[in-house]
Order: C-alpha cells, then sequence, then structure tokens
C-alpha cells in the first residue's frame, strides 16, 4: 500500500509521519495540498502542524485546499484517512468527522506524553489493538479540547487524565464506518523506545490492513 | 535600473546642524555620537544624505557593529581542524564527519523582549532560525535561556507569561522543537529580563551557503515577507541604549513575528538550496535591507546597484530611509545567477512566499540606491560594516570587588538540612522548567533522545551513529563574583554536561549580556570574561565559533550582572545505545560521587543566596587537569553503558543533584556525608552517578585511571532523600519533594 501525506503550507509532521510509516512498512509520499488527483494511493494522513498558520480558527482555511476534494472522496470510498493533531482539527472543519476542537482548558499549549486507552477497535487505526490497552503517545497543541454537541462522535480512544477538557475524555474519534479516524495525541511520536515509548505503533501499522 | 548617476537634490533634506544642540541634531536621535558623524563625512567626503545616514546609523550600532567588543573578541581561539566556518558568517559550521555538518548561533533579543515580552521573545526565536538556515542548513533544535527578576513581583511574572508564550507561539508553529535551555531569577533582571536562544542546524557539506553577493552580474531577489515601518531603528534605538521611564514610547521599535511566513520560507529557501539555485543568502535581521545589500557585497569586493521600488511592501508611501532601516521579520536575500532568477521566481510561487528582483551585484565597491528614479544613497558598501568604528573602551577593576570577596558568610550554626533542601526545592531557579519546556514541542522531528530536564539534550542524526548533544549554561551571580572564573566554570560545566551524553566537546557560542559598556567597571567585567572563556576553551582544545554581545542591559543606571551564557556543542560518534537519562535511576542502585575534593567554598553557590540572601566571597576557580578527568571519566561511564543517569553538581550542590535524579527517576536515596557544607557546595568538575552494583568494580578502576577521586556515598531506594551523618539524619519525604521541585514555578504564577 502506498499512503498519501499531505503537506498544507504550515504543515511541520510530515516527515516524521513517513519516517515512522516507513518503520512500519508502509511506504508513503509527500502530497502538496494543491494536489487535484490522489487517486494513485490507498490510504491518505493529514499531519500535524499549523496548516495556513491557523491564524482563523484551525483548519478553518485548509478545509479550502485543493487536496481537500479528493481526500473527502477517499472519505467516502472507504480508504483509510487519517488525521493527526492539525489533521484531526481540519477533518473537523472539513465536516468529515462531527465535532470541533477549540482550546485547552488551561489556555496553555501542552507538550508531554500522554496515557490513552483504546475503547473501540472497529476502525482503520485501532484495529490492531485490543479494547483496554494503555498506549503512552505524547500530545503536542494548544486547540485539543474535543467539543461535540451532536453527541454523534464516536470516541475510539479516551485519555486516561483529562489533559484538556475534551468531551468524554476523547483522544480519537471515528465516523461510522471507522475508516476516517481523528487522533490528538500524535502515535508517530512513539515508534520507538530510544525516545521514550514504542506504543505507537500498533496504531501506525494498523493504517495497512 | 534607473541611470541617473548624480546624487539627487533632497526635498526633505536633513536639516542643518545646529549650533547650540537644541533640538539635537538628527543623527544623535539615531543613537550616532558627533565623532561617528564626522567620520561618515570624512568617508563621503561630504555631509551624507538622509538615506545614507539611516544607514550609517543601524549598521553602526552597537548591536550591529560589536564596535565596544570587538577588539575583545578576537582573543577568542577560533580555529579546530574542524571548524569549517567560523565567527562572522550568519553561523559558525562544524563538521560532523561522513559529509555532515553542523551551523550554530546564539542570539540575545532582551531589550525588545522588556518592551514587548510576546513578540520579542518570538522574534528572537525568527531571527536566530534565518541565521541558522541562511547557511544551508535545516533548523533542528532551539534552547532558550531567559532570565528575570523575582516573581513576587506582578510585571516579572507578566514579562515570564509573555516570553514563554512568544518561543512557544513561533517555535511550536514553525516546527523546530525547543528541546532545553535555562529559566533564572536574580532582581538585578527585574528591569532588564534576558531572552537568549540558541539554534542548532544539520547539513551535507555540499548543501553550505555563504552570506556572499558572488559576481558582478548577480541579481539580489527578496524573499518573504512584505517590508513595512515595523522595527525601524530597532538595533540602534532600542538595541543599543539602556533602558528609563519612557521606554514604553519605544514599543513601536519592537518587530511582529510571523511563523508562519517564516516556515514557508525555510522551506523555500531549502529547496532553493538543494536544487543549487542561488550563490550566497543573506537574512535580514537588525538593519534590514542596509545589511542585505551591504555585507554580502562587501564579502565578494563588489557593489550594488539597488532600487527600492522593487522591494514589495506593506504600506504606502515609505521613505527611502524607512525602507532601508524597517526590520520587518521574515525577510531573505538570494543572490542569484541571472539564469536562474525565473527558477527561483517559481519556487518562491510555489511556497506562497513573495519575492522581487530588487539589484544587481556591479564590480568595484560602490552601494548605489535609487528610489523614486533618483539616486538617493551612493556609498562605499565595506564601509558601513568594516570602518565602523572601534572602540577600546576603558576598563578597570572595580573598587568594590574586594570588598566583595570579603564580604563571606560565617555559620553560627548548621542549618537543617531538610529544610535547606526544601528551600533550594521551591526555588524556581532551580526548580523543574517543566511549566515553561511542556508549552514548547520538544520532540518534532523525532530526534529529540534526551530531552528537557536533563543537564544537556542529546539528539540524533538519524540514518547515522551520530548523536549531537548541547548544553548551555549561565550563571549570572557567579560571574558578578568572578567573572573570569564565573565564565570559565561555565565552559567547564557545559563540556561537563555534553560528556555526561556520550558525546565529546567540539565548539561553544556565547552570548555576552553585559551592562553599559561605557562605564569602564562594565568593560572589565567583559574582557575578563572573554578572557575565562577563552581560557577554559583553549585549554579544552574547543573553538569559538560564533556568539553575541548585548550591551547596554541596564534600567536606571543600574548594571545587571554580567551574564555570559556558553552553548557548547558536542558530538557523540557512535551514539550510546541507551543514552543515560535523570529519570533512569532504579532502587538499589549505587549512589557515586566524582572529582576532586577541594576546600570546600560556597562563594557564589544558591544555598548561600536562598538560605542566607548572600551574595559575596569569591567562587573557586577552575581546575582544568581535573575537568579534563571529570570529562573523561563521565564520556567513559555513558558510552560504555556503565551507568544510566548522572548529574553534574551546580545549582544546589550535590544534594539538589542527587535529589533531582530521585525526582525524575521517583525513587528514593540513602547517603552519608562527612561535612554538611559539601552538601551545597557547587564545583564544575564534580559530578554524581548512579551506578548498578555489577559495575562498581569498573567504575572505580576508569576513575582511578584518570586520576580522578571517586567515592560511594550512597544507596537508591526508598520513599525518601535522606541524608545523614553519625546518626544524625536529615530527609525529606520523596512525594513532598517532588510536588514542591514541580510547583515552584506555577504556584507563583497562579497570584
Amino acid at each position: 500500500m502506498t499512503a498519501a501525506v499531505v503537506v498544507f503550507p504550515g504543515t511541520n509532521c510530515e516527515h516524521d509521519v513517513v519516517y515512522a510509516l516507513g518503520l512500519v512498512g508502509i511506504e508513503s509520499e509527500l502530497v502538496w495540498h494543491r494536489e487535484t488527483d490522489l487517486g494513485r494511493f490507498d490510504a491518505v494522513v493529514l499531519p500535524g502542524g499549523f496548516a495556513h498558520g491557523d491564524y482563523l480558527r484551525v483548519g478553518a482555511v485548509a478545509r479550502f485546499s485543493p487536496v481537500m476534494a479528493e481526500v473527502r472522496r477517499m472519505a467516502e470510498e472507504g480508504q483509510p484517512v487519517i488525521g493527526i493533531c492539525n489533521g484531526f482539527q481540519i477533518m473537523c472543519e472539513a465536516g468529515l468527522l462531527p465535532g470541533a476542537l477549540i482550546a485547552n482548558r488551561d489556555l496553555a499549549f501542552i507538550c508531554r506524553e500522554v496515557e490513552v486507552e483504546v475503547t473501540d477497535t472497529d476502525t482503520v487505526l485501532t484495529r490492531g489493538a485490543e479494547v483496554g490497552q494503555r498506549l503512552r503517545i505524547p500530545l503536542n497543541s494548544f486547540d485539543g479540547n474535543y467539543v461535540d454537541p451532536s453527541g454523534t462522535g464516536r470516541v475510539v480512544m479516551q485519555y486516561v487524565d483529562d489533559p484538556n477538557g475534551s468531551q468524554g475524555r476523547a483522544a480519537a474519534v471515528a465516523n461510522e464506518a471507522g475508516n476516517v479516524v481523528g487522533i490528538m495525541p500524535h502515535p508517530e511520536r512513539a515508534m520507538e523506545e530510544l525516545l521514550g515509548s514504542a506504543d505507537g505503533r500498533v496504531l501506525m501499522s494498523a493504517i495497512a490492513g | 535600473m534607473t541611470s541617473n548617476t548624480e546624487l539627487a537634490p533632497e526635498e526633505n533634506a536633513l536639516p542643518p546642524e545646529p549650533s547650540d544642540g537644541n533640538p539635537p541634531p538628527v543623527h544623535q536621535l539615531l543613537g550616532m555620537t558627533d565623532d561617528e558623524y564626522a567620520t561618515v563625512c570624512e568617508i563621503l567626503g561630504r555631509e551624507p544624505r538622509s538615506a545614507e545616514l539611516a544607514m550609517y546609523s543601524v549598521m553602526w550600532s552597537e548591536h550591529c557593529s560589536y564596535k565596544s567588543s570587538r577588539i575583545h573578541l578576537g582573543r577568542f581561539p577560533t580555529e579546530a581542524p574542524w571548524v569549517v566556518v567560523g565567527p562572522g558568517e550568519n553561523a559558525g559550521v562544524v563538521d560532523l564527519g561522513d559529509g555532515w555538518l553542523a551551523a550554530l548561533r546564539i542570539e540575545s533579543h532582551n531589550h525588545p523582549s522588556f518592551v514587548e515580552p510576546y513578540q520579542g521573545a518570538a522574534t528572537g526565536v525568527g531571527g536566530i532560525l534565518r541565521d541558522v538556515f541562511t547557511m544551508g542548513a535545516r533548523p533542528i533544535a532551539l534552547w532558550d535561556q531567559i532570565r528575570f527578576g523575582p516573581l513576587d513581583q506582578s510585571k516579572n511574572r507578566y514579562l515570564l507569561n509573555g516570553v514563554v508564550a512568544g518561543i512557544a507561539g513561533y517555535g511550536n508553529a514553525v516546527g523546530v522543537p525547543t528541546v532545553g535551555g535555562e529559566i533564572a531569577f536574580e532582581e538585578c533582571y527585574t528591569g532588564n529580563p534576558l531572552v537568549n536562544v540558541m539554534c542548532l542546524g544539520i547539513l551535507r557539506d555540499d548543501e553550505l551557503v555563504l552570506g556572499t553577493a558572488g559576481e558582478p552580474g548577480s541579481i539580489a531577489v527578496l524573499l518573504g515577507a512584505a517590508t513595512g515601518r515595523d522595527g525601524i531603528g530597532g538595533a540602534s534605538v532600542l538595541a543599543s541604549a539602556g533602558f528609563d521611564e519612557e521606554s514604553g514610547a519605544k514599543r513601536p521599535s519592537v518587530q511582529v513575528g510571523d511563523p508562519f511566513e517564516e516556515k514557508k520560507l525555510i522551506e523555500a529557501c531549502l529547496e532553493l538550496y538543494r536544487n543549487k539555485l542561488v550563490v550566497g543568502v543573506q537574512d535580514l535581521g537588525a538593519a534590514g535591507l542596509s545589511c542585505a545589500f551591504s555585507e554580502p557585497a562587501a564579502r565578494a569586493d563588489a557593489g550594488m546597484i539597488v532600487d527600492l521600488n522593487r522591494v514589495h511592501v506593506r504600506e504606502d508611501g515609505m521613505s527611502a530611509p524607512e525602507l532601508l532601516m524597517s526590520e520587518s521579520q521574515e525577510r531573505m536575500m538570494a543572490f542569484v545567477h541571472p539564469d536562474n532568477v525565473d527558477a527561483v521566481l517559481a519556487v518562491a510561487e510555489k511556497w506562497e512566499i513573495d519575492a522581487s528582483v530588487v539589484g544587481e551585484v556591479k564590480a568595484g565597491g560602490s552601494l548605489d540606491v535609487y528610489h523614486n528614479g533618483e539616486l538617493v544613497a551612493q556609498l562605499p558598501a565595506a564601509s558601513l560594516s568594516e570602518d565602523a568604528p572601534k572602540y577600546d573602551r576603558p576598563l578597570g577593576e572595580p573598587g568594590w570587588m574586594e570588598d566583595l570577596w570579603s564580604n563571606t558568610v560565617t555559620f553560627v550554626a548548621r542549618p537543617g538540612i531538610a529544610d535547606s533542601l526544601l528551600k533550594m526545592l521551591d526555588d524556581p531557579s532551580i526548580a523543574s522548567a517543566a511549566w515553561a519546556y511542556e508549552q514548547y514541542d520538544h520532540m518534532l522531528f523525532l530526534n529529540t533522545v534526551v530531552g528537557p530536564g536533563n543537564d544537556g539534550s542529546l539528539l540524533r542524526i538519524k540514518g547515522t551513529n551520530k548523536g549531537l548533544a548541547v548544553s548551555t549554561d549561565g550563571n549570572g551571580r557567579l560571574c558578578y563574583l568572578d567573572p573570569w572564573r564565573g565564565s570559565a566554570r561555565l565552559v567547564y560545566e557545559a563540556a561537563l554536561n555534553v560528556a555526561m551524553t556520550g558525546a565529546k566537546p567540539m565548539a561553544v557560542v556565547d552570548n555576552l549580556n553585559f551592562g553599559n559598556p561605557e562605564k569602564p567597571d562594565v568593560m572589565w567585567q567583559f574582557r575578563e570574561t572573554v578572557d575565562g572563556i577563552s581560557e577554559a576553551c583553549e585549554r579544552l582544545g574547543i573553538p569559538v565559533v560564533g556568539g553575541n554581545v548585548s550591551f547596554y542591559n541596564e534600567t536606571d543606571g543600574l548594571d545587571i550582572y554580567p551574564t555570559p551564557v556558553i552553548g557548547l556543542l558536542g558530538l557523540a560518534d557512535p551514539m550510546p545505545a541507551i543514552p543515560p537519562s535523570h529519570d533512569r535511576v532504579t532502587d538499589g542502585m549505587e549512589l557515586w560521587v566524582f572529582g576532586p575534593e577541594r576546600a570546600i567554598n560556597l562563594a557564589g553557590s544558591a544555598f548561600e543566596q536562598i538560605t542566607f540572601g548572600h551574595v559575596g566571597g569569591r567562587p573557586s576557580p577552575p581546575d582544568p587537569t581535573m575537568a579534563k578527568a571529570a570529562i573523561e571519566v563521565a564520556t567513559r561511564l555513558a558510552c560504555d553503558g556503565l551507568s544510566p543517569a548522572l548529574h553534574d553538581i551546580s545549582d544546589g550542590g550535590l544534594i539538589m543533584a542527587v535529589s533531582e535524579l530521585c525526582i525524575a527517576s521517583q525513587v528514593g536515596v540513602t547517603a552519608s556525608y562527612k561535612d554538611w557544607r559539601s552538601l551545597f557546595c557547587e564545583d564544575p568538575h564534580r559530578f554524581v552517578a548512579a551506578v548498578p552494583t555489577e559495575h562498581t568494580e569498573a567504575v572505580a578502576a576508569i576513575a582511578d585511571e584518570a586520576g580522578l577521586p571517586s567515592s560511594r556515598i550512597g544507596i537508591f531506594g526508598g520513599g525518601e532523600i535522606s541524608f545523614e551523618r553519625k546518626g544524625v539524619r536529615g530527609a525529606v519525604d520523596l512525594a513532598i519533594a517532588t510536588e514542591t521541585f514541580y510547583n515552584a514555578i506555577p504556584r507563583r504564577l497562579a497570584h
């Protein structure tokens, strides 16, 4: 399989995602946000960063980038569509997932490892894990506080200790079909014990099916 | 380009120099002395035009010209076989072997951060990044060293919050991790906080780019943000003068940062370098276009012809002096072969940044600047940098040094060990900086093997066995008590810190933060500091490859402590398989202390200041032989996997070093001591290590072989940090220690 890793101006985790996918044997290519054809890819990842500077509401500009039509098509066709951090925020803005991400409860950026618990394994990101499995994964966001007034968001991972005020302690949310998943912590940063944790591997490797 | 070669008559010519000094002449308002003005007239053979005076005033400012420090900086050792680029370029560059280079630089943004903390700190980050990616390197990490007055004053809390938010806001968004640094508090920084930032980048050896304009015919292309009126006179008006009650009026001289623009600029420039599309690059920082036109031309022994109307601007009606002095951020000047201009513009368009062809390199040394079709400035390009004044300012040992040295504490009773430890754990300068570094992305790029909260950082270079270690160290109190000894000790401390990650010390950058150089006391402190750093670097065989000088750190006539900050880069090749880290101590490991057993001297220690509010006495001199032995032993322990956790004995002494290992690893300790003062004594050649029992013989042998005293003083385990002598015990519960250590800063900010 080959995954597309989308680069918006201001994205900054793209190389880390490519590296992490490579560690679990998934080929990937960087794709510029003006791309209009992702037909050659089997999956797509929207990585973290600050797309278009995030000077407006996070993700509010990125949802209009040309590549998003293809991301939507892949989501509708059932291919894996993963958004990490800023990618998750963009997916909410684009309506691919319900809810939104607002400023952290304490109004400060949080960069530290957190513990999350897998609550639903019927998704393209969590299918390799077990329900109840706890993973140590770095969180790195200012707008990481998930709110979902509709109550339709399917929470598939929860923070063990709520770091940011997220509704239902949601750390990852999926669509009904389970092929579109947004995750706020960064699994690509938890791939090697040398850097503190390899717990993200079970998630990244699941993308290949 | 226009062909008019005569200087145009000026509509808004400079007013004639008033004879009675009232109002003050324009050059004085721009921060230039009468003598300097006379020199400009001499160079030009006439009075300068307004645009010319603008250029000289910023380029000859203290901040840009180093006019008070240059005669001293020449004493730094700057050569070593692995130095590729030494001081003088935008960043120093060293050879890491196998085709890899590292670029490093340190800078201050002290004055802007006092006037506007968020933007001051943010643009400091932006500026240091440009210094590094100007060299062709991808910036991979930042370190921030920030110093404030005590947190019981609301202004200081405001400054700390603003500076940390600015570093986080810019660094996180631009996508370069902030992996370490320092936070310290002293009364002397109340009116003048210090905000220093260091950046490290890596590149392949065929990607190196220098700040040259290239051959005549090269085209100057201005890339990035549009030029506006922000930051006009930042270098001359703001960074090169002290503060007083009217400093708030200087707020318009602070620039505003845009990390998104910078991120695009980094990616665009790296693509230009990869595709070999530029012959040279110069970033636009202090002095803006004045610097970007003149320095690369001077380095190429050439001149330039430029048209200011081609500069893309964000507001109408800017005058030539404003365009030349603007310090608008996120701009770079690329020098391009004429055949490659279209390709360069295409890369700029791809990355959605603006680009303008603004000038052409000419033979001869003249810089000709046109605006609205008129020639508004014509001067020797090199005169802006090379002819800048150099001052041998008067200096002398302050009369109060002897008093300071004889002002020692007499202990009438032994203080309580546990009480003293708790006080230090609660001191914001010593306590955990997690409140700050958890607001910084310190993990991006997946290189951070040893991150914030340790003595030194360790970053891997993916695809190699190499690790890059960095330690940044400053100690204003120690340098105030003895600038020579204090600054030399900082170099040894930083070298020991990188050794404890398994790396070999390689190069130093220094940020020299001082008071008013027009005072002989301050210039003496400066000279002593340069000599102290030089001596230590020579003894260790490591060059100084760059640095920054920040003078005029004074408010209402009171100077800060002399505060050099050392940034030291080390190379671990190969990197230890599992590098030591403070959080790797486990139950049953032994506590060892290494280093010379010298006469105990508490002068300048955190203990004396925190427990007795005392700053006095003369700190011990460094011992180069012991320094080398300590570095050698620490490196072996780290590289051979003999100790999973080491800690230098600096702020707070041995008891604090051990406590930090306990807190990070969440394991207690039981240790013994002979003289209570040895628990609090700070020594740059001493360190503690956790040693698994199976390695104790090997460890002792290594220390013996190196001639470094070592001893086992305790064992890790249990729920207390406990130190005892002859049955008298001082102990702090580990949970209380942990809570105190992590809460010291947050609880003071919660006011």
